[in-house]
């Protein structure tokens, strides 16, 4: 997430709204050994035994992307609900068992995938494909857990937008880049959705979207691939195939011309974020504009933080992001946090700048193999983390691309070249194809009563 | 293929064996350096970690951010290479190299694949041991802060415990932020950034701890090379301070136009080497910090739904830190969630705890020790805190016995020792008018 350096001290329930992860691809170390059962779910198994703990995972293709107007954040809502009980293991049970049994479970909604996940001992991976399997098609919808559970996500939407100056700037761009598609709207859907939505609609989202046939179940760990299998069979395959539903959306009709919005709100210093449409893993494109983004953004010597940061000093952060891994064509998009001292125009001149300098002159290819080691780079360190390994398989997985995808990625990013860079600049980052948000802080309004009102009182 | 599903409670301890494995090899350079070597061949990753025995708590008075500013600066240019060049040699092997200051030390880090491990102990040798401080460098990095600041009282929650700290810890150092305010950053000099280096930053002050795909030779003769000529020196003095007391409630309200109250509850707590440590551990797990099994989030967000992030912590340093429970609420609801913090807090203290939250609170503990240290980066930092605070590495073999022996007595009386449901400082930060706090 964008989100610069401040500390939150909240309990993570989804990591982020937009999921955006870095361009990290594998071709060494453990193979995946993939396997179809009878149901059509597809499972994924990476055996890693540097330490005594597995990650196991279940990504359902279902998220915003699947939802309508007027019920924005069913996804999402669900997947809270999700936590509140089986006939067999009853609201509370889930978490209780996971943490007595010395594990972490929690689960995250985006635009393309929800996915559940526990991070446990080696021994206890049983378990958690057990209460996988069980709340898969076993979940008790009762509606007032949901009445309470809304409330809660009411509160989570407050803090990630409501109150989050930045946040509600993300949240206006999609809405202002996508018109009539589906991310369109936040994941977390708007409080008039989350107010209309009813028991029977997560009823029918679930019973659509939740099902074998619609889910990869990824184990990454200490765990041998083909002493796992019988069990997971055992737990999995009894579950019937669902539905197959649609997954196709219609795409979003061409932008032919910038958008550009403000937005108001009491804050500390402005900032801006320049959304581009772009293809994602799908297209032949997608190397160049991943190594376009690291050449703008990855590290301290990239053009965007030397150039804005560093020599005009007019962002306190900044960095350029595209989502590659998504089921539809998302976006390329800049952002800064702008330096209280200096004025909106100048960053937004100052990308400009950089866009430009792309377009008319190649990187160096010093910049371009550095960007490509980076890529190489970062596909090895992925692998430190069970828990960041089995998130790319999945989003990959999930968004359409097969984790084969991600191996075959790498090779293909060694032959971009400099030629290719110029050329997805002009094709992309044109003014035409662009949609700014800009974030104008206004003053606090004065205060009715003491400001900070120290009381000490008696004890 | 067996697996085992706990249904009965008392009978669920994990297998942490292996954690015992941990055993890094360590030694003291002659120069003074503590040196921790731990070998991880599974991938060719190599991460160098220093921890410098320095931090905020060790700012000059009325100069809260030298420590940060210090650390910011290190790879802001050397003797030999600028702030660019440093820049592009370690992002062209795309590793990562930085610098972080917190209260009580400084960590500064390269990560680097197995191939480029010389350049890693080149890089952070230099910028450890020949930081430059450039004027230029310094002027823009201290512009850079004070705007970061700015920018954090966006943040309902960084307000809430910058406010916070100032009540609990009074005059102790911890009250400052780990960057500074905007006062007292104008007021450094460079000369107080590079006093702060020469007193602090020598070799006799900093654990290395080198995890990765690498052999403890390796690893011996790399440190040699290129820390073996860092000059011991004189180690600070530091002077014991008085922990902090809260003998009243003291609440501040802070009015911005939120739509949510972001409220943190607290007092002063425990430091690390506390011996009931482990006990407050234990109690604090089943009062907020257990997730979806702890009383706060039971109570609070699942029965009642009024906040979606809601946790207790106690900040356990070098000297003793705060303890704190945090919370974001509708403004409607501020009142009845403080009512709900308050109650748990009494009521940890009142009773014991039950058989169950005292199983599965130490189920959880001892059998997730080992996802404290599934990747090199956890290694690293696990074990230079390790060092730190003098902890033993039969810490790791260790760690599930302590929390084992934690009986319910010892959950209630560390309850009514280290909780204070009288003495506290209370923060709202939101809608104040609105929220009408009456506590």
């Amino acid at each position: 997430m964008i989100r610069q350096s401040s500390k939150r001290y909240w309990f993570t329930r989804i990591l982020g709204a937009l999921l955006v992860f870095g361009p990290a691809s594998l071709s060494m170390g453990a193979e995946p050994n993939e396997y179809q059962l009878s149901n059509g779910m597809k499972v994924l198994l990476i055996e890693v035994p540097k330490a005594p703990v597995a990650t196991v995972q279940v990504w359902y293709r279902v998220g915003s992307r699947n939802e309508v107007m007027g019920r924005a954040g069913l996804s999402h809502m669900l997947e809270h609900m999700m936590f509140k009980g089986t006939a067999k293991y009853p609201k509370g049970s889930f978490s209780r068992i996971v943490r007595k049994n010395g594990g972490i479970d929690n689960a995250f909604t985006s635009q393309d995938f929800t996915a559940y996940f526990e991070n446990v001992a080696a021994d206890r991976v049983g378990l958690a494909l057990e209460l996988e399997a069980d709340r898969m098609q076993g979940l008790l919808l009762d509606n007032g857990e949901f009445q309470t559970e809304r409330e809660v996500v009411k509160e989570e939407r407050r803090l990630r937008s409501e109150d989050d100056p930045q946040g509600a700037l993300v949240e206006a761009l999609f809405a202002q880049a996508f018109l009539s598609h589906p991310y369109h709207w936040p994941v977390i859907g708007w409080f008039a959705d989350l107010d209309a939505m009813s028991l029977e609609d997560l009823q029918r989202h679930y019973d659509t979207f939740y099902s074998p046939n619609n889910a990869t179940l990824i184990v990454v760990g200490d765990i041998k691939a083909d002493a796992l299998l019988p069990t997971i069979k055992h737990l999995f395959e009894p579950i019937p195939r669902g539905p197959s539903p649609k997954q196709a959306l219609p795409q979003e009709p061409d932008q032919r011309g910038e958008r550009r919005f403000i937005l108001k709100r009491e804050a500390q210093v402005p900032f801006v974020m320049m959304g581009f449409r772009v293809p994602n893993y799908s297209s032949e494109d997608s190397y160049a504009l991943d190594i376009l983004e690291s050449i703008l953004s990855h590290g301290k010597s990239s053009r965007l933080y030397q150039s804005l940061v560093y020599e005009q000093k007019n962002s306190l952060a900044v960095g350029a992001e595209y989502s590659l891994l998504q089921t539809d064509p998302g976006l390329f998009y800049f952002y800064s946090l702008v330096n209280p001292g200096a004025k909106v125009e100048a960053v937004e001149d100052a990308l400009q700048r950089e866009i430009v300098r792309l377009q008319n002159e190649p990187p160096s290819d010093l910049e371009l193999q550095r960007a490509k080691n980076q890529v190489e780079a970062s596909r090895v360190f992925e692998q430190d983390s069970n828990f960041r390994h089995a998130m790319l398989m999945g989003q990959a997985e999930s968004v359409g691309a097969g984790w084969r995808r991600v191996d075959q990625f790498v090779e293909r990013i060694r032959a971009v070249g400099a030629k290719d860079i110029q050329r997805v600049a002009k094709q992309y980052l044109t003014q035409d194809n662009r949609t700014v948000g800009i974030l104008v802080p206004t003053p606090s309004k004065p205060p009715e009563s003491n400001p900070t009102a120290v009381n000490e009182g008696k004890s | 293929m067996g697996w085992v599903l706990c249904a009965a409670l008392l009978t669920c301890v994990t297998t942490t064996g292996l954690a015992a494995d941990i055993s890094p090899t360590r030694f003291v350079t002659p120069n003074g350096m503590t040196v921790l070597v731990l070998e991880q061949h599974f991938l060719p990753i190599v991460e160098i970690h220093a921890l410098i025995k320095a931090g905020s708590a060790q700012d000059p008075p009325d100069k809260a951010g030298v420590a940060n500013l210090v650390a910011s600066l290190l790879d802001e240019g050397t003797g030999t290479r600028s702030s660019k060049q440093l820049a592009e040699q370690i992002d062209f092997v795309g590793g990562s190299l930085g610098a972080q200051a917190g209260e009580d030390f400084t960590t500064a880090s390269a990560r680097t694949l197995k191939k480029d491990i010389d350049l890693g102990f080149i890089l952070l040798a230099d910028i450890l041991q020949h930081p430059a401080f450039p004027k230029q460098e310094f002027e823009r990095v201290r512009s850079q802060i004070l705007g970061e600041i700015v920018s954090d009282n966006d943040d309902p929650g960084h307000v809430a415990i910058k406010a916070f700290n100032q009540l609990v810890f009074q005059n102790h150092p911890y009250r400052w932020p780990v960057n500074g305010t905007e006062e007292t950053l104008n007021k450094i000099t460079l000369a107080d950034v590079q006093n702060f280096y020469a007193k602090e930053y020598l070799p006799n002050q900093v654990i290395l701890t080198i995890v990765g795909d690498v052999t403890v030779e390796q690893a011996t003769a790399l440190v040699q090379t290129h820390f073996g000529s860092w000059k011991k020196g004189p180690g600070p003095t530091r002077s014991v301070r008085k922990p902090a007391v809260i003998d009243k409630k003291t609440v501040q309200l802070i009015e911005k136009d939120l739509t949510q109250s972001t409220i943190v509850l607290g007092h002063p707590g425990i430091s690390r080497t506390n011996p009931d440590f482990y006990a407050v551990t234990v109690m604090n797990h089943i009062l907020g910090a257990g997730g979806f099994s702890s009383r706060l989030m039971d109570s609070i967000r699942d029965k009642q739904g009024l906040a979606y992030g809601i946790m207790s912590h106690y900040d356990a340093r070098a000297m003793p830190g705060s303890f704190w429970i945090n919370l974001q609420t509708r403004t409607e609801t501020t009142n009845q969630a403080i009512s709900g913090v308050l109650a748990e807090m009494k009521a940890i203290r009142e009773a014991p705890v039950s058989d169950q939250e005292l199983a599965e609170a130490k189920s959880f503990l001892m059998g997730s020790f080992p996802l404290r240290l599934d990747s090199t980066a956890k290694l690293a930092q696990v074990l230079a805190q390790v060092e730190f605070f003098g902890l033993g590495f039969d810490y790791f073999s260790q760690y599930t016995k302590w929390i084992e022996r934690v009986t319910k007595e010892d959950v209630l009386r560390v309850a009514k020792q280290y909780l204070d449901p009288q003495h506290y400082a209370l923060v709202v930060v939101g809608n104040i008018t609105k929220a009408k706090v009456r506590h």
